[in-house]
C-alpha cells in the first residue's frame, strides 16, 4: 500500500490544485473544464491516448501556457524556481559539456558558481554519470542523454518534478532501469512527480496514483490509487497485484481510444 | 600526412588533367591562343608581373577582407536586431532584402560618387553584395531554436539576453558561418567589381589587361582572384571546425 511517510512530508514537495481548467488553442478544445487535486508529495502518473491533452496539461501545471479559463494553484506560492521539467527527449545544449548542461538551471537562476559546479557534481552521481561530466551530448548514449536530463532537473532541488513522457525513446532494458531511479529519487526526495504517460506498464509502475485522461477534451475518466508496495523493483513487473492494477488502467484506456 | 594526401589528390586530378588537356587543344591550333591562353602563358606571366600582381592581389585583398568583416559583424548584428520581434522582422526585413537584388554593377558608379576613387568604394561593393547571407542565415539561425529549450529557459526565469546568448546564438551558430562562407566569396566579387570601375587592385588589372588582348593577364589575375576567394573560404571552414567540432555534425569525422 502506498502510504506517504511523515518524512517525505516535511521535505516538502508542491500540492498542485487544478480548478475548472480550460485550455483552447483557437477552435480546438484541449482541456476542459478539469478539477484534480494533487497532494504534496505524490506520486501521479497522468495516463491518456495521443493528443488528449497531456502535455498540454503538464505545461499549464509548469506555466509554460497560461489557462483559458480556470486557475492553477501551486502551494507553496513562491515556487517560481522548484519546478522542473522534464522532455520527451533529452533536450541537452549540444555545445556544452554534461557538467555544463546539468549547470544551466543554477546559472540561470543566478546561483554562486562555485557552489552550482558541486551541486551539478551531486546530481550527475545520482543518476550514475559522475564519470561522463567532461564529455559533449554528442559523446552518449540515448539513456545516458536522458539521465543528463533527469540531473539538469534534479539540480535545482525541485519540489515539483514534471515528465512528459521521458523515456519513451529508449529501449525497454533502460527504461526499466531509469523507471527504478526515478521511482527512488521520488522516494529520497520527497517531491511531487506529475509524469505524463501513454505506457500503462510505466505509469502502473511508477506511480501511487493514476489519472486516465478522457480521449477528447481532456476530462478525467479514471482516478485510481495503486495497491503497490512502495518500494518497486522488477519482479514486481511479474506479480499478480501488479497485473491487476494494469487491468483497471488498459479497461480505462480501451474505452477512450 | 596521409589524410591530407587523401583530400588534395582527388581535388588535384581534375585541374591537372583540364590543365594538360588545355595546353594540348591550344598548342594542336584546335583554340585560338589570343582568345583562352594556353596555362603555361598564364604561368609565364604569373612569373614574369608577377610584382604587378600581387601589388594588385594585395589591394583586392584588404578591399575584400574589409568588406566583409564589415558585412560579417553588421549582417550578424542586424539578424539579432531582426530576430527580436516579429513587428521588427515585418518593418525592416524587406529593406534588407534590398540588399540581396541589388544590382551592384549598376551602383558601382554610384558608389564612385559617394565615396571616390579608391579603397572605400571597394570596400563599400563588397559589403553591399556580401551582407544578405549573413543577415538572412543569422535570422533563419536565431528563429529556430528548439522550442523545449525556449521553454526551459522560461522555466527558469532567463532574461532575454541570457537566453540569446546562451540558447538562440550558439545554436545559431552552424547557419550563421553557412552565411559567412557564401559572404567570403561575394566578398571577393563585389571587390573586383568596385575595383573595376573606381579602384585599384585585381579588377583594374583585369580591365586594363583586356584592352590590351593580354587575355594572359586577365586569366593570371582571374586565378589570383579565385585563389583569394578559396583562401577566404578556407578560413571560414578553419572557424567552423574550430568553433564546431566538439558538438555538431557537420564538423565531425
Amino acid at each position: 500500500m502506498a502510504v506517504i511517510t511523515a518524512g517525505r512530508l516535511e521535505n516538502g514537495g508542491a500540492a498542485v490544485r487544478l480548478h475548472n481548467l480550460r485550455r483552447t488553442f483557437d477552435d480546438l478544445v484541449v482541456i476542459n473544464r478539469l478539477t484534480l487535486d494533487i497532494r504534496a508529495g505524490e506520486f501521479l502518473a497522468i495516463l491518456g491516448p495521443s493528443g488528449c491533452g497531456k502535455s498540454t496539461l503538464l505545461r499549464l501545471i509548469a506555466r509554460l501556457v497560461e489557462p483559458t479559463t480556470g486557475t492553477v494553484e501551486v502551494t507553496p506560492a513562491d515556487l517560481k524556481f522548484h519546478t522542473a521539467y522534464v522532455f520527451q527527449d533529452a533536450h541537452l545544449l549540444p555545445w556544452r559539456t554534461v557538467l555544463e548542461n546539468t549547470v544551466l538551471p543554477l546559472e540561470l537562476m543566478g546561483t554562486d558558481t562555485a557552489e552550482s559546479a558541486a551541486r551539478a557534481r551531486a546530481a550527475l552521481a545520482e543518476v550514475g554519470l559522475a564519470e561522463a561530466e567532461v564529455r559533449y551530448p554528442a559523446q552518449l548514449s540515448g539513456g545516458m542523454r536522458m539521465r543528463v536530463s533527469l540531473a539538469r532537473a534534479l539540480v535545482t532541488q525541485p519540489k515539483l518534478l514534471l515528465l512528459d513522457e521521458p523515456f519513451a525513446a529508449l529501449d525497454e532494458i533502460t527504461r526499466f532501469r531509469l523507471d527504478i531511479r526515478l521511482r527512488e529519487l521520488w522516494l529520497e526526495r520527497g517531491m511531487t512527480v506529475i509524469f505524463v504517460t501513454h505506457s500503462i506498464t510505466e505509469a502502473a509502475f511508477l506511480a501511487d496514483r493514476a489519472v486516465v485522461l478522457t480521449r477528447k477534451g481532456g476530462g478525467i475518466k479514471m482516478d485510481r490509487r495503486l495497491a503497490l508496495p512502495e518500494i518497486r523493483r522488477n519482479e514486481l513487473r511479474a506479480s499478480p497485484e501488479f497485473g491487476r492494477e494494469m487491468e483497471a488502467l488498459l479497461a480505462a484506456m480501451e474505452e477512450e481510444s | 600526412m596521409r589524410k591530407i594526401l587523401g583530400r588534395v589528390v582527388p581535388a588535384a586530378i581534375p585541374l591537372v588533367v583540364f590543365m594538360v588537356g588545355m595546353e594540348w587543344l591550344v598548342r594542336v591550333g584546335w583554340i585560338k591562343a589570343f582568345l583562352v591562353p594556353p596555362p603555361s602563358a598564364v604561368f609565364n606571366t604569373l612569373l614574369r608581373d608577377w610584382r604587378e600582381l600581387f601589388t594588385a592581389l594585395a589591394k583586392t585583398s584588404a578591399g575584400a577582407l574589409a568588406g566583409f568583416a564589415l558585412s560579417a559583424t553588421g549582417g550578424i548584428a542586424i539578424g539579432v536586431f531582426l530576430s527580436s520581434s516579429r513587428a521588427i522582422q515585418r518593418a525592416f526585413y524587406p529593406y534588407a532584402v534590398f540588399f540581396q537584388t541589388v544590382p551592384i554593377i549598376a551602383v558601382a558608379p554610384l558608389l564612385v560618387i559617394w565615396f571616390g576613387y579608391g579603397m572605400r568604394t571597394v570596400v563599400a561593393s563588397a559589403f553591399i553584395v556580401s551582407i544578405f547571407p549573413v543577415i538572412a542565415n543569422t535570422l533563419s539561425g536565431l528563429l529556430s531554436t528548439d522550442p523545449a529549450l525556449r521553454d526551459l529557459f522560461r522555466l527558469y526565469g532567463a532574461s532575454n539576453s541570457a537566453t540569446l546568448w546562451k540558447l538562440r546564438f550558439p545554436a545559431a551558430l552552424p547557419q550563421i558561418l553557412t552565411g559567412l562562407r557564401i559572404a567570403g566569396g561575394l566578398a571577393v566579387i563585389g571587390a573586383i567589381v568596385g575595383e573595376f570601375i573606381g579602384g585599384q587592385g585585381l579588377g583594374s588589372v583585369v580591365d586594363v589587361a583586356r584592352t590590351q588582348q593580354r587575355t594572359d593577364k586577365v586569366f593570371a589575375a582571374v586565378l589570383l582572384a579565385s585563389a583569394l576567394g578559396l583562401a577566404l573560404f578556407g578560413f571560414i571552414n578553419l572557424l567552423s571546425r574550430v568553433l564546431l567540432r566538439r558538438w555538431h555534425a557537420s564538423e565531425q569525422d
